[in-house]
């Protein structure tokens, strides 16, 4: 929205009559332009092209055209990792969701200690990922097991970690435990937006708590349910902390991410066969950034 | 005066007419309230226990951290844990790097991007600083994978394969966040300070360090808080570009306890603790500027 109301002037002045910029303008800006150029774009740009060779990463190496794509696309390594972090990044995001909607409904109810409580429930996200991932791998690998013992819960009596079927489980609830305060704070801000006379007025037709929620709350806070959909399924898409400090991919490769298996690329030769992989990685990255784009702009326009 | 006489009916009636039902109704919301705040409070144990857990055991000795119950209180309560933690993770020597790569990441986030927002906001009509400004952006867009491991190459041929070179880094996958927030903040600042200052002959390089930057400071506090945060809790790119293991930032280090120390609970989690504190303190004095710079970043 403040995009479309600032680029308005430069339509409306003349272009024969632009002001000189002054010098001083361009210092401020282009040292940084450039740094950033060189630290990030340039970085991208060899990884897309080194993609199309045989490289190892250093040396010598020629261009084998699309070979490591035609290769990457029928690795089964690869397509698990893909199936792996998509499928792990739609249950987070759809539980992180669920979970910061319905408290920060609560948080912003009138109660008790809320500047307390919203301050626990933001916690999480200043813990750095891997640390707090080794703790919960202590509980997950120690406390949890003894406790399902004593209560005789067989599936979980040896460590989740360790199953193949049950570790991404667990990446999924260290994981959203960090996700939740942003997601959460985001939702707060949304429902405070919302007009308290439009509660005032269901009130006095007489709707219900139930009512009020899927009527007035959900449909008014759906701008800000896009953003944290869309803004979570990036971020859990690069997931890479809380594995190493979890799982470390395993057991096998049952929980091996994209960036995972790129990162493992470095070391083990086919560094031109994972740039191909973050080539396509980044390709679905823009995608979702365009998702993006379109859905703030439905956002702001309404 | 006839606003007053106005109101005065309603407001009379309307204690009359809830008189009869309001007690009970009353303690029906003070019921709902205490019984929100009670669930409340139970969902934030998710949040308390593996801190309670990292606390305790930090604080036990070796013989009872390994005995099982992780929930138990210390007893006795042992330093023991932070002593070995102190020595095994050279505790000053990499509390200083991590803090040295947050305060340069810090700093220079805050003075480039505001530097930038400057200059975009006040050339907004020429091309060169609104494409800039969309091209500073992409990055958000960009996830680190992609860049890494040609980052990686690139900052060992040009020698920055250590903490400054993380800091650089850190501060350029900043950017488009700071960039935006201060843009937007930027925005809302009318010009005419700005030209009166000029009028009274400051240059542009008065006018934004005397005027912009102190009127730029809460937005600075958000910008400076989350590049700290970003920075100090970075595990992926210090791990891959730091090659000199003695130069390993705090959370990086951690992974020792994994493999060679790993049934001293209580050593590693005292580390663990060591490792988490510094950005936990730092949000208790800084709440309001994290909670106030995610929402703006959301809704701008």
């Amino acid at each position: 929205m403040s995009l479309i109301r600032t680029s308005r002037p430069s339509r409306t002045s003349s272009p024969s009559r632009k002001r000189r910029v002054e010098p001083v303008f361009y210092a401020f800006l282009l040292p940084t332009v450039l740094a950033f150029t060189l630290a990030i774009t340039v970085p991208a740009l060899m990884g897309i092209t080194l993609s199309f060779t045989d490289s190892v990463g250093f040396g010598e190496f020629k261009f084998i055209g699309l070979t490591n794509y035609i290769a990457a696309f029928s690795d089964p390594a690869i397509l698990k990792a893909y199936g792996f972090t998509i499928g792990f990044a739609l249950v987070t995001v759809v539980l992180v969701n669920v979970v910061s909607f319905f408290l920060a409904l609560g948080l912003t109810e009138k109660i008790r200690a809320k500047v307390a409580l919203r301050a626990v429930f933001v916690l999480p996200m200043v813990i750095s990922g891997i640390v707090i991932a080794y703790v919960f791998n202590f509980l997950f690998s120690n406390s949890l097991p003894d406790f399902a013992t004593a209560i005789g819960l067989k599936p979980l009596e040896t460590s989740m970690l360790a199953n193949p079927d049950l570790a991404w489980l667990a990446l999924v609830l260290v994981t959203a435990w960090q996700a939740v305060p942003a997601t959460l704070l985001i939702y707060i801000a949304g429902i405070l937006s919302i007009p308290a006379d439009v509660y005032e007025a269901a009130a006095l037709d007489g709707a219900t708590a139930w009512r009020k929620l899927a009527s007035i709350t959900i449909p008014l806070a759906a701008g800000y349910i896009v953003i944290n959909v869309i803004m979570g399924f990036k971020g859990f898409m690069n997931a890479y902390d809380v594995i190493v400090g979890l799982t470390g991919g395993g057991p096998g490769t049952s929980t091996t991410s994209v960036a995972m298996s790129i990162f493992n690329g470095f070391g083990s030769g086919d560094y031109s066969y994972q740039m191909a992989n973050a080539t396509i990685f980044f390709l679905i990255a823009i995608v979702i950034a365009l998702l993006q784009l379109r859905a703030t702009h439905g956002k702001t326009t309404f | 005066m006839s606003i007053q006489t106005l109101r005065k009916p309603s407001t009379t009636a309307r204690p009359i007419g809830r008189g009869t039902s309001s007690r009970p109704r009353r303690n029906r919301t003070q019921f709902t309230r205490w019984a929100l705040t009670i669930v409340l409070a139970l969902c934030s144990l998710t949040v308390l226990v593996p801190l309670y857990v990292t606390v305790c055991m930090a604080f036990k000795t070796t013989g009872q951290a390994v005995d099982g119950n992780a929930f138990s209180l210390p007893g006795p309560w042992s330093l023991d844990g932070f002593v070995q933690a102190w020595t095994l993770t050279n505790f000053p020597r990499s509390f200083a790097v991590s803090v040295g790569v947050a305060a340069l990441s810090v700093a220079g986030t805050i003075i480039l991007s505001a530097l930038a927002a400057f200059a975009i906001s006040r050339n907004w009509d020429r091309r060169l600083f609104r494409y800039s400004f969309f091209y500073l952006l992409a990055a958000m867009f960009l996830p680190f994978p992609v860049v890494a491991l040609s980052q990686v190459s690139l900052s060992g041929m040009v020698h920055l394969d250590n903490p400054i070179g993380v800091a650089i880094l850190h501060i350029m996958f900043q950017l488009s966040f700071s960039v935006m927030l201060f843009t937007a903040f930027l925005r809302s600042i009318p010009t005419e300070l700005e030209e009166s200052a000029r009028i009274d002959g400051a240059s542009t390089g008065q006018v934004f360090w005397r005027l912009i930057f102190p009127l730029l400071a809460p937005m600075s506090a958000t910008v400076g808080i989350f590049a700290f945060l970003a920075s100090w809790n970075d595990y992926m790119m210090p791990a891959l570009i730091v090659s000199n293991p003695a130069l390993q930032t705090l959370p990086v280090l951690q992974q020792m306890f994994q493999t060679q120390f790993s049934n001293n609970y209580n050593v590693s989690f005292a580390s663990y603790l060591m490792a988490m504190a510094p950005s936990i303190i730092v949000y208790l004095f800084a709440q309001r500027w994290v909670m106030s710079g995610l929402t703006q970043g959301a809704i701008k």
